[in-house]
């Protein structure tokens, strides 16, 4: 039995109203698989950071940018919960599924901010959690409430707050807030747009019914992947730079290169594909490939980082 | 007058459900916070 305290309780209706939601509803929320990529890069920042940071710290210090990640998704559901609505990849959301209450999203989203920042704060540092804060006020003020229904550039300015998590990892080692070796920073930044550019092209009815002006609704198809291309060659080019500057080996710069290539030759086929395709499965599998590219270039990233001084020193007392 | 309702067995579920998620996340900031200071204020208390 319980005792109702609390009008917010009762329905509009004059019934009762109390919520369904589970455990996993809240973790829906968080957005798991964005929170996951934002995770592994922020890891890989920490990794490739110069200075030491004791591992637990460090372990905490992601969980901390990983629940920072999640806060802001569950910002960006409470605001977007009207046109994730009528939109047919969002609409089983949990708000809009109706099994949690948008007041209840935006305390949890708010709770675990602060949490998050606050925790970071204490336990590493402040300019990671002010870097933090900023990450959750980008996506969820700056994106999500401003540029997302007011212009179709959204996904390019938008896409700045991504590369922040690997800064940010970057930036819990003592050493890590020099500028020295930021291309994971950078890396990001033409990255951003061109694997999200793919939700957007192929449910472009859906973001034009709900009014949201994506590019492929207010440039049309053809510009937009021209557009893709444009970001994806610059991408591929960014990602061979440590190569090229000497701060990772020429193994890197091959396989960077040669992922390259074969996120271009993606994007080529998106470019190919006619206007007013249906399917759009190259802009699919582009999407697909991106997340897999980003993963893999993040990992070989790493592995260089630790391989390259074991062969050299190996070299050396050959 | 107090009005009561019984709640139905998904209202139930869910809220117990909701109820050891947060015991878990209390008890993690818990362990969270006393290996933090161990880890802080460890080499002092040695010294």
């Amino acid at each position: 039995m319980t005792v109702i305290d609390d009008h917010e309780a009762l329905g509009t209706n004059g019934g009762v109203r109390l919520s369904e939601a589970g455990a996993r509803d809240f973790f829906e929320l968080l957005k798991p698989r964005v929170m996951s990529l934002v995770v592994f890069t922020a890891f890989a920042g920490l990794v490739l950071a110069p200075g030491h940071i004791h591992p637990v710290l460090g372990f905490i210090a992601i969980l901390c940018i990983a629940v920072g990640a999640g806060a802001s998704g569950a910002l960006n559901m409470w605001y977007d919960a009207d046109i994730d609505a009528v939109m047919s990849r969002t609409a089983n959301r949990p708000i809009p599924g109706g099994r949690i209450q948008p007041n209840e999203a935006l305390a949890f989203g708010l709770t675990l901010s602060f949490f998050s920042v606050a925790i970071l704060g204490l336990v590493v540092n402040w300019f990671s959690a002010g870097l933090l804060a900023f990450t959750i006020f980008f996506y969820a003020v700056v994106y999500t409430m401003w540029l997302k229904r007011s212009t179709p550039q959204n996904i390019v300015i938008g896409g700045c707050a991504r590369p922040l998590p690997p800064r940010n990892g970057w930036g819990l080692r003592p050493r890590g807030g020099s500028l020295g070796n930021n291309v994971v920073f950078l890396l990001l930044f033409p990255l951003a747009p061109a694997p999200f550019s793919g939700p957007p092209l192929f449910k472009m009815r859906d973001y034009g019914s709900v009014g949201v002006p994506m590019m492929p609704n207010v440039a049309g198809e053809a510009s937009t992947k021209i557009q893709i291309f444009i970001y994806t060659l610059l991408t591929a080019v960014i990602a061979v730079v440590p190569a090229l500057a000497g701060w990772s080996s020429l193994g890197y710069g091959v396989f960077a290169g040669l992922l390259g290539a074969v996120f271009l030759y993606c994007s080529i086929a998106v470019w190919r594909m006619p206007d007013g395709d249906q399917k759009m499965v190259p802009a699919k599998k582009m999407f697909a490939f991106s997340i897999l590219y980003l993963f893999a270039i993040f990992s070989a990233l790493m592995i260089d980082a630790f391989v390259a001084p074991l062969l050299s020193l190996i070299g050396g007392a050959a | 007058m107090i009005d009561k309702i019984t709640l139905t067995d998904k209202q139930q579920k869910s809220r117990r459900g909701r109820n050891i998620a947060l015991g878990f996340a209390l008890a993690g900031l818990v362990v969270l916070f006393y290996v933090v200071t161990l880890i802080k204020f460890g080499g002092g208390m040695q010294g």
